[in-house]
């Protein structure tokens, strides 16, 4: 009997039964806790919006709604607003997938190596009585090994970054993931996007930064890291990304 | 100490996976930043061993030797699976902070150590006990090294402040090495000395002697 279990009849069972059952219990937790894990991945990007913008309090459950921040569905091409019932629920990363929904970005023009983008985008609207105080735009791109996803949070001027924050990114544990470090994601705060002929010229440059208002510190070991968090921000306040809503929100047109 | 009781204990000083077997190396460096993180990466950690150990042991007599190294990694790397769906579905933010290295856990040594070494050979019960006992032995390394660096890195204990901060108007100036990885390396230097020195048991006698140099062979 003990000899038996090396015959070619044992091994055979003992492989296809493992296999069986192991799928079994894998799928059977993933399937189940999908629902869990999902709920905790869009409660975890609401944070994230929150956070850039400065409304989160520690402690309660993220509500865009609760804290005044008014999800609306952008034209990207034309920069004005599309109206829908669901702009919160519009996933720009998803519409980017389907070919009717997104189109392709010329490689000129894709710096932050994402390929496509979605016609459609979700933008967050802060606003301070009637007047826009900030505006929250989707943004995402290459950094070393990974896409990395996040938000952006801008001023009323569509120029002065409010924040940057990423909720997902898969870059090297304690070097690229330096762009969430909080000493880091600071420097952001306050910085322009555009000089004054309205070219961009937010800069993350090697080593310490000079003291002005458009660059920022590198990240010692995490270069091409940080290099797409400049590139995608290029991309994304450029005009084949946000750009043409940005000139409306800055002509005080990004009201209606 | 009864049987059940020196298999459970055993692990966690006089035969301890990091500090006298030094496995598990990798993942003691990586995770141990703060307290709590490592204290879920230790659960994780022990829960895998216990389930895996107690599972491999229970078809122990069934595996096939050629393919048993196969055998034992499959179920393994399904607790692993297992393990992190949980975490992500209930400790969403824990498990982004130790992002790969619950997935590491599989390639981690002590695991597969104690199915090869313990579980193929003794009943369910024993392999359960042996599986938590190690588990506790890499939790106790995992924790001191945490606090300590937790502690002398950031003034702070889960999260809250121990020593105020000179950047908060306190008196703590923090050691920036104590968050980088090679500061793992001393504590964990420093513990295994620590164990060696209290029990003297564990000191390995040197592979080979070094060779003295005579006058004549420099001449």
């Amino acid at each position: 009997m003990v000899d038996d279990r090396n015959s070619v009849k044992n091994t055979l069972i003992v492989a296809i039964g493992l296999s069986i059952v192991c799928s079994i219990l894998v799928a059977g937790t993933a399937v189940i806790l999908k629902p869990k894990q999902e709920q905790n991945a869009t409660d975890f990007r609401q944070r994230i919006i929150l956070e850039v913008a400065g409304l989160y309090v520690p402690g309660t459950a993220p509500d865009l709604e609760a804290a005044g921040i008014e999800a609306r569905l952008v034209d990207l091409e034309s920069g004005e607003y599309v109206e829908t019932e669901n702009a919160a629920g519009f996933d720009p990363v998803e519409a980017a997938r389907d070919p009717a929904q997104s189109i392709n970005i010329p490689a000129e023009f894709d710096i932050a190596s994402v390929r496509r983008r979605s016609a459609l985008s979700p933008v967050y609207v802060v606003r301070d009585g009637d007047a826009i105080d900030q505006i929250i735009l989707p943004v995402r791109g290459a950094g070393l090994w990974s896409t990395m996803y996040g938000y952006i949070a801008l001023d009323s001027d569509g120029n002065t970054i409010r924040g940057l924050r990423f909720y997902e990114h898969a870059e090297t544990p304690g070097l690229g993931d330096q762009v969430d470090r909080p000493e880091w994601r600071a420097q952001w705060e306050g910085k322009r996007l555009f000089s004054e002929d309205d070219e961009i010229i937010i800069e993350v440059v090697r080593g310490t930064a000079p003291e002005n208002d458009y660059q920022i510190d590198g990240l010692a070991g995490a270069t091409l890291t940080a290099r797409g968090v400049m590139n995608l921000v290029h991309y994304w306040v450029g005009g084949h990304g946000y750009g043409p809503y940005l000139e409306r929100v800055r002509g005080g047109r990004g009201d209606s | 100490m009864s049987d059940a009781k020196k298999v459970l204990l055993d692990p966690v000083v006089d035969n301890n996976p990091v500090t006298l077997q030094v496995l598990g190396i990798c993942s003691a460096l990586a995770v141990t930043t703060s307290l709590l993180p490592a204290l879920m990466m230790c659960v994780a950690m022990m829960s895998v061993l216990a389930l895996s150990t107690a599972a491999i042991s229970s078809i122990r007599n069934r595996i096939p030797t050629n393919i048993r190294i196969i055998v034992q990694i499959t179920i393994i790397a399904s607790f692993v699976i297992v393990v992190d769906q949980i975490l992500r579905a209930y400790a969403y933010e824990i498990s982004k902070q130790l992002s790969v290295f619950v997935g590491l856990i599989i390639t981690n040594c002590i695991i597969l150590g104690r199915a090869e070494a313990f579980a193929m050979k003794n009943p369910v019960g024993a392999s359960f006990l042996d599986g938590i006992g190690n588990g506790l032995g890499y939790s106790a390394v995992l924790i001191v090294v945490a606090t300590t660096r937790e502690l002398f890195g950031a003034g702070t204990l889960l999260g809250y402040t121990i020593f105020e901060k000179t950047a908060d108007g306190g008196w703590y100036e923090p050691n920036g090495l104590m968050l980088l990885p090679p500061s793992a390396f001393f504590i964990i230097g420093l513990l295994i000395w620590g164990v060696r020195t209290w029990k003297k048991r564990q000191v390995e006698k040197p592979d080979y002697q070094i060779h003295e140099v005579h006058r004549t062979e420099v001449l």
